[in-house]
């Protein structure tokens, strides 16, 4: 299991890569990336993501260990980015390594439902109109419900 | 005891962390006390079910004891991933 919380962006290829080629008793590996998207309507200069240090990697952590009790894991990675960032960059990934797919697809959807709502990270969108905090939502919320 | 303030809490009162002396029993004891103190209190802690609160890194309800408590931590629901 690795959690790392960063500043600096991560290469999706050599990590997935990395994290895939180190678990040859695993059939099924699953890699999700949140990437910066712009504003249809208000073009976005860039997203400032804020983070609780002494919080973060602990909650984390815990995530990716409840996943590992929920689901028959191999192994699990979670990069999550902070600072600013534009347009198009890569925000976050996360990784399941299981012996079979459905494991590695759900303890996935499981970690970022979590992460939505759980991980003490807080965006602001910074446009030409101004900045603005992005909202949690309610389905974000309602997403946690099914676990 | 530590307080941090993160996100629009931070903007509300200014601070991202301040240190109190602070006899308050429960999380919603502090909030009273702090929303008494000036008006960017009373702005940012206007509506509670719009904020979190973490005691010493772990998420906890507003009814959770202070005792023993090091580090509090107040931020609008979190928006990860």
């Amino acid at each position: 299991m690795r959690i790392s919380v960063q500043e600096e962006a991560f290469d999706l290829g050599q990590e997935s890569s990395a994290f895939a080629a180190g678990h040859r008793e695993m059939g099924a590996i699953v890699t999700f990336t949140g990437v910066v998207r712009d504003l249809p309507d208000d073009p976005m200069e860039a997203m400032e993501i804020e983070h609780y240090p002494g919080m973060t990697q602990k909650a984390l952590s815990q995530m990716a260990e409840q996943a590992q009790e929920r689901f028959s894991l191999g192994d699990v990675l979670v990069i999550h980015r902070y600072g600013r960032l534009v347009p198009g960059e890569m925000i976050m990934m996360v990784a399941t390594a299981a012996r079979h797919r459905k494991d590695a697809f759900e303890a996935a959807t499981f970690l970022m439902d979590y992460l939505k709502s759980r991980a003490p990270f807080w965006k602001r969108e910074v446009s030409a109109s101004g900045a603005a905090w992005v909202a949690s939502t309610d389905e974000d919320e309602a997403a946690l419900s099914r676990w | 005891m530590d307080i941090l303030y993160f996100a629009w809490v931070r903007e509300r009162i200014g601070l991202p962390r301040e240190q109190i002396e602070t006899d308050a029993a429960t999380v919603r004891d502090l909030v009273n006390e702090l929303r008494a103190r000036e008006e960017r209190y009373t702005a940012a802690f206007e509506d509670t079910s719009a904020l979190r609160v973490a005691l010493d890194q772990e998420l906890a309800d507003f009814d959770a004891p202070l005792a023993g408590v090091r580090e509090v931590a107040f931020f609008p629901p979190m928006t990860g991933g």
